[in-house]
């Protein structure tokens, strides 16, 4: 029996007005795969991430997660409920405390009970490794703290893929690796993900594909130790030579 | 707020640094108290025609409270859907309500009493001869109906604004993150930007409110006996223009002083609650 891809993207095409965004992008992501998307900014790797949970609407092609054809406004947000997104800019809620940013959407969405929603909070507080902030406001975190609850908020939901938009861009060096941590024990536990990265060494360590996008196409793909010592692509290798 | 007269810095919470003037003595006070002292002086010291003024005005006081806090109540509203329109998805939704602002807001609120009061009324009697419908035949508008549906019609569309404003303030990110934890759009609304909105609308809110209530004086014109009105009435009797309306000056006045104080402690309220 061939295994369903968790997330099917079939040719699709997105317009910033005029800019053509996406090309007729195709992709499949297996269960357990971390599919890492590299490229020059503006080579679309953000908007493609975007579309997976429907942020950005795209204006034709196919996108199939977990079964449910990201078309209705009812399946949008049941993909939206399975999948779960980590921000550039954290975006966490500054009005709630972190314990509350990690349980509103356990109790408003997934219905569960304050009691149960605050041990999941706190589980995952402990396990992104800072559980004495839950009642810190996240203005008083660090970028990297703040990062880690975003990671906890959208793992409280038990997704079962996580998104991340170079999560680690908006950090200061020092805070980078202590959310690239984080990010490595999800994925040895078997999370699926596609991250938007320029971390290079995560790619190399977690990959099992790296995606190498640009001007709104996928140029190659290929495990992060073929991808990074021996590209087929022209494109590819000169982009490399760059960030390496 | 068991003594909204006296602002108790609430001792159980931590003084956060930077925000200890939240806690200290608001001097506005002392302005609502000299108001409020030179009006006792006036009614009860020097007495003859002040008394006789205050208790003649005084159940126009009432109609204006109410005819402003049950407007604005309205407004709160209808500002809200107002502003979700405006900030809809939907064309047609977007721009109903964009013109509905525009319209609105380029017409003289005193001009717009006057349709409500008199022009509509006769356009529903207009209707209901040609249709031969016994109650619009001989409709006849309630004052205080039509003032409060003019007055409530011409803020909200004021509102409007105020809270698209306010949500449009909060980054974009807030609302993805909410709807892509699975929150649906209205929840996300309630639990997420509004909130947080709240903070940025609370000082134009509490402007609007003010605004309103002195506002609310055109209502005389349309035969609602609002405190402006009875100050008239009292000056058809017996002319004292200048007693009169200094009288009715510093009863306004004391309002918008007590609402202006009212406002700021709500405001200091909320920047505590973080």
């Amino acid at each position: 029996m061939i295994e369903q891809p968790i997330i099917q993207i079939e040719k699709v095409h997105k317009y910033f007005g005029r800019v053509h965004a996406l090309r007729g992008v195709s992709l499949d992501v297996f269960r357990g795969e971390v599919v890492v998307i590299i490229g020059p900014s503006g080579s679309g790797k953000s908007t493609l991430l975007r579309c997976i949970n429907r942020l950005e609407e795209f204006d034709s092609g196919r996108i199939v997660v977990d079964g449910i054809p990201l078309d209705t406004a009812e399946n949008i947000n049941a993909v939206r409920a399975e999948v779960g997104m980590v921000f550039q800019q954290f975006n966490l809620f500054p009005h709630l405390t972190v314990l509350e940013n990690i349980t509103l959407a356990q109790k408003v969405v997934r219905k569960r009970n304050a009691e149960e929603a605050e041990k999941i909070a706190m589980d995952l507080l402990g396990k992104v490794g800072i559980p004495e902030k839950a009642n810190a406001y996240p203005l008083q975190l660090s970028g990297g703290q703040q990062q880690r609850v975003a990671i906890a908020r959208a793992l409280a939901m038990n997704p079962k893929i996580m998104l991340f938009d170079e999560p680690t861009s908006a950090l200061d060096p020092e805070m980078i690796q202590e959310v690239l941590d984080v990010m490595l024990a999800l994925a040895k536990e078997g999370m699926t993900m596609v991250v938007v990265s320029h971390e290079m060494g995560f790619a190399r360590n977690a990959a099992n594909r790296v995606i190498f996008m640009d001007e709104g196409l996928i140029i190659e793909e290929a495990p992060p130790q073929v991808l990074f010592t021996n590209p087929s692509q022209e494109r590819t290798r000169l982009f490399l030579s760059k960030v390496l | 707020m068991a003594n909204p007269s006296v602002p108790q810095p609430d001792s159980h919470l931590p003084t956060i640094p930077g925000n200890e003037n939240a806690l200290r003595w608001d001097p506005g006070w002392l302005l609502v108290v000299s108001a409020m002292a030179l009006l006792a002086i006036l009614v009860f010291v020097v007495r003859d025609p002040f008394d006789r003024i205050f208790r003649f005005v005084l159940d126009g006081v009432r109609v204006t409270v109410v005819v402003t806090l049950v407007t604005f109540g309205l407004v709160l509203i209808i500002g809200m859907i107002g502003a979700l329109g405006r900030l809809s998805r939907i064309a047609p939704l977007r721009g109903l309500a964009t013109v509905y602002v525009e319209v609105v807001r380029g017409i003289p609120l005193l001009v717009q009493l006057y349709f409500w009061y008199y022009a509509f009324p006769s356009i529903v009697r207009d209707l209901g001869a040609r249709w031969n419908i016994a109650g619009m035949k001989d409709f006849v508008a309630n004052p205080y109906f039509m003032a409060i549906l003019g007055l409530t019609l011409c803020y909200a569309a004021y509102m409007t604004e105020v809270y698209r404003a306010g949500i449009q303030s909060i980054p974009k990110g807030q609302m993805e993150a909410a709807r892509s934890l699975g929150m649906t759009y209205f929840q996300a609304m309630r639990y997420i930007i509004l909130p947080q909105a709240v903070r940025v609308i609370l000082p134009p809110v509490g402007n609007e409110f003010i605004t309103l209530l002195k506002d609310s004086s055109l209502v005389s014109a349309v035969a609602v006996s609002d405190l402006t009105r009875r100050g008239r009435e009292f000056q058809a009797i017996t002319p004292l223009p200048l007693h009169i309306y200094l009288m009715i000056g510093l009863m306004y006045l004391i309002m918008t002083l007590l609402s202006a104080r009212v406002v700021s402690m709500l405001e200091a309220g909320v920047r505590r609650e973080r």
